[in-house]
């Protein structure tokens, strides 16, 4: 059986967050319900991806040359995008508010250049990041859900999702059940994604909900885009790559398969739902190309901090070097910049 | 954020190397041919390249000469072994100048300089390498244990692929003992001359390769030489029959790789995304100047609306202009002629009733240009379904069953290609059996090898080039 995405029944009327909350009783998917036969049957029935032709087309896209004021400007939009991240089990407060003070001004000799998106840390930080960004438009992104392996009880998740919560936490990355995507337990997945999306909280003060794949652990192209399906089913604002504790992690190809279920969630319901490359992009040039390709097959819409975002620690530093390089016409070493 | 547009990223057009004058090879050196010179142009400005002098009669009867001579003298007798390295020394160069012949391709072809660098020089290379290695060889390719040269060959090609289309047929022919006397078309005669200095480069003997530029009538008076053994050429299916019959009866050899009009077959279990991906590569790679080109799309009605949608978007990324730019999908069209026969076909899709859909790219201002096109509801009894239109413009059917799907696929007077878009390996194949095509890609198109075969049957030819079947063509097995 072949399940088709239609083409758009509805207008493309509400693409905002504010709108969000309201979209799960007239959903046009809403017929799939939560249960693993329900599920399977839309998930297995996806058109299919061709790993070969898949691949070509994310080499052909590599190949774009990007110069000039549209390099500038590329360059730019990624620091714009990234959730400047730091996930270790040494990270201090020290560390956090160094990290803070780059995400507000990653070149305070270049004024001119934008904030990053978000930083990104764990839960038990998440304090310290929220008091030294107070009055910048950096959010403060937590992972939970037991990251980074997600293996304990919905209740820890739950607790782990709702620390980060009340701590001030604007965006939640949680971690999806791969051992129960795998398995084929759709349903449980799908229960625990809307679970952590209720604690999320709710209103205009919901933390925005980024699911990560895992794609590194999920065995091939096929399952990257059920699971995106499935994230984006239950509810996730963002679909997330990888954790960046596994490789392979973002790749231009997985980065593809994601940026074309969005744009299919939004043919079909006219919503803007995003895509977070995490884990393996630390050249300017990687990011550039993944830009080409949010661009090129999601469209020119995703081109936003609030549809796009990189999961990356030293690609700010590489965007910045190479952002000095387009303004003064020479590399700088690394250490010419500050970094966190 | 405002728009994201790429600023233009030229690849610099003096890498070509390019002379002011060309002349024809023959035994070995450079030399004035005797015919009326002509003016190659860059299609993407309608700017004069280079002069090229031409052959005449009396060119070609020298470069037969000097053809015979080399195949009895030198190249027929020498050990494969030899012949081998010099192959493989016009191989290496040819990868080594890889960049000069790029940029040289594409300002005398008008195609994206992406393809030139990236697809028809490094096949063109591939080609020879592949072939340099069958030279000593040819005992253990199931052709006997010494298997003969055939003598001189007489070699037309078309100007889709100038250099490509050069190796495939000079490759084959020297490995196995043959010496070539080549025309390369009228409008692009540039990369086949620097070919011909590239085999001087690596110390060819004089006459196993002679290159004479020119039009029509130099090809025509080559192919109806007396004194050649086989004749190969790629072009139109016109020009194609006239060949033959002017052979018929003359014991001397012949290949034909003709036109096509190939059907791609999308089944609703395709992997869709990478069917966009393929069919618009099918039709827009080299503006759609391509004889395998998938200029009909056939997709089964149950996602032909949501294909075409999704094939209108994948289209709309598509980026035309000038070729030299690294950024650019779809480049100029060869001549002023072949764009009057694109313009002539599309118009007549307008006026039996099939609805045109236009990418909505911007065009340069000057040089020969056509937007990419895409036909719907097209019949199979419209000229746009049946005739080879060589330019960027796809003809899209729908089919209900499989039966349906190949009937219509087979419809046609041409056999050369097509293409299946399954994730079932079964129906793939099943498809693929009953499809009248000499080659068929399954969930690709346009993929080339030299070890893979490729030509057609009925009118779009026989013979083929690539792979063992590729040297028989040269061989008296």
């Amino acid at each position: 059986m072949t399940t088709t995405v239609p083409v758009p029944r509805r207008k493309d009327t509400s693409t905002d967050g504010a709108a969000a909350d309201q979209r799960a009783p007239a959903h046009p998917l809403a017929g799939i319900g939560g249960s693993d036969a329900g599920l399977r049957r839309f998930l297995h029935g996806l058109p299919g991806v061709d790993q070969v032709g898949l691949e070509r087309r994310s080499a052909t896209l590599a190949t774009r040359s990007i110069k000039a004021a549209s390099k500038l400007q590329a360059l730019d939009l990624a620091i714009s995008m990234i959730d400047l991240t730091t996930l270790e089990g040494a990270d201090t407060p020290g560390k956090v508010r160094s990290l803070c003070a780059q995400a507000r001004r990653p070149d305070p000799e270049h004024p001119d250049v934008p904030p990053v998106a978000a930083v990104c840390l764990y839960p038990d930080l998440v304090g310290v990041a929220a008091e030294a960004l107070r009055g910048s438009p950096v959010a403060v992104a937590a992972v939970a859900t037991a990251f980074p392996s997600g293996r304990s009880s919905l209740e820890v998740k739950l607790a782990d999702t709702a620390l980060a919560v009340r701590e001030g936490a604007d965006e939640i990355d949680m971690v999806i059940d791969r051992g129960a995507f795998l398995s084929g337990r759709y349903g449980a997945v799908h229960e625990e994604i809307v679970a952590v999306r209720e604690a999320c909280g709710a209103g205009s003060r919901r933390a925005h909900l980024k699911v990560i794949l895992e794609t590194g652990e999920l065995g091939g192209y096929d399952a990257v885009r059920r699971a995106c399906w499935l994230a984006l089913l239950a509810g996730a604002d963002v679909i997330k790559t990888s954790t960046g504790k596994i490789a392979p992690a973002a790749t231009l190809p997985v980065v593809q398969v994601m940026l074309q279920a969005v744009r299919d969630w939004h043919r079909l319901t006219g919503e803007r739902r995003g895509v977070k490359a995490a884990g393996g992009i630390r050249a300017a040039k990687d990011a550039v190309r993944h830009l080409v390709a949010v661009h090129e097959v999601a469209g020119p819409e995703w081109l936003d901090p609030a549809l796009f975002r990189f999961g990356a620690s030293s690609l700010l530093n590489d965007l910045l070097r190479q952002r000095r390089t387009q303004l003064s016409g020479h590399y700088v070493g690394a250490d010419y910049i500050g970094s966190a | 954020m405002g728009t994201w547009s790429y600023a233009p990223a030229p690849e610099s057009a003096a890498l070509a190397d390019l002379r002011p004058g060309y002349r024809p090879f023959i035994d070995g050196e450079f030399v004035d041919g005797n015919g009326a010179p002509l003016k190659t142009v860059n299609p993407a400005t309608e700017e004069t390249l280079a002069e090229v002098s031409t052959a005449d009669a009396s060119d070609v009867d020298r470069a037969v000469a000097a053809a015979r001579r080399a195949y009895e003298q030198v190249w027929g007798p020498m050990p494969g072994a030899e012949r081998a390295k010099y192959l493989f020394r016009i191989a290496r160069i040819v990868a080594e100048r890889a960049r000069e012949l790029a940029v040289l391709e594409t300002l005398d072809n008008g195609k994206p300089i992406r393809e030139s660098r990236d697809v028809d020089v490094p096949a063109a290379a591939a080609h020879l390498f592949h072939h340099a290695g069958w030279a000593d060889k040819l005992g253990y390719a199931g052709f006997g244990p010494q298997p003969r040269p055939l003598g001189v060959v007489g070699a037309v090609i078309p100007w889709n692929f100038p250099l490509l289309m050069a190796a495939w047929k000079i490759a084959p022919a020297l490995a196995c003992g043959n010496t070539v006397v080549l025309k390369p078309a009228e409008t692009t005669p540039l990369t086949a001359l620097v070919l011909a200095g590239i085999a001087a480069e690596a110390g060819l003997p004089p006459g196993v390769l002679n290159v004479l530029p020119g039009a029509g009538d130099v090809g025509a008076t080559l192919v109806g030489h007396a004194d050649l053994d086989k004749v190969a050429f790629t072009g139109s299916t016109e020009v194609g029959k006239q060949i033959q019959a002017r052979l018929a009866g003359t014991g001397r050899r012949l290949t034909l790789e003709l036109g096509g009009k190939a059907a791609s077959i999308v089944y609703d279990d395709a992997p869709l995304d990478q069917a966009v991906d393929g069919v618009t590569d099918g039709i827009f790679f080299n503006q759609g100047q391509v004889c395998c080109a998938g200029s009909r799309l056939l997709v089964q009605e149950s996602i032909a609306e949501e294909f075409a949608e999704l094939l209108r978007r994948r289209i709309t990324t598509l980026r035309v202009g000038d070729p030299l730019d690294k950024n650019t999908d779809v480049g100029a069209i060869n001549s002023r002629a072949q764009l009057d026969r694109i313009l002539d076909l599309a118009a007549a899709g307008d006026a039996e009733g099939a609805q045109r859909w236009t990418s909505p790219c911007s065009l340069p201002e000057r040089g020969l240009f056509f937007p990419p096109t895409v036909f719907s509801q097209v019949e199979q009894t419209m000229r746009v379904a049946r005739e080879e239109i060589f330019g960027p413009v796809l003809a899209v059917l729908t089919f209900r069953t499989p039966d349906e799907a190949v009937s219509k696929a087979n419809n046609t007077p041409y056999g050369l290609s097509a293409g299946v878009w399954t994730d079932k390996g079964s129906k793939a194949l099943w498809t693929a059996q009953r499809l009248r095509a000499g080659v068929v890609w399954v969930n690709t198109f346009n993929r080339f090898d030299p070890t893979a075969p490729f030509g057609g049957y009925r009118e779009s030819g026989f013979g083929r080039e690539g792979g063992l079947a590729g040297l028989a063509a040269y061989l008296d097995g």
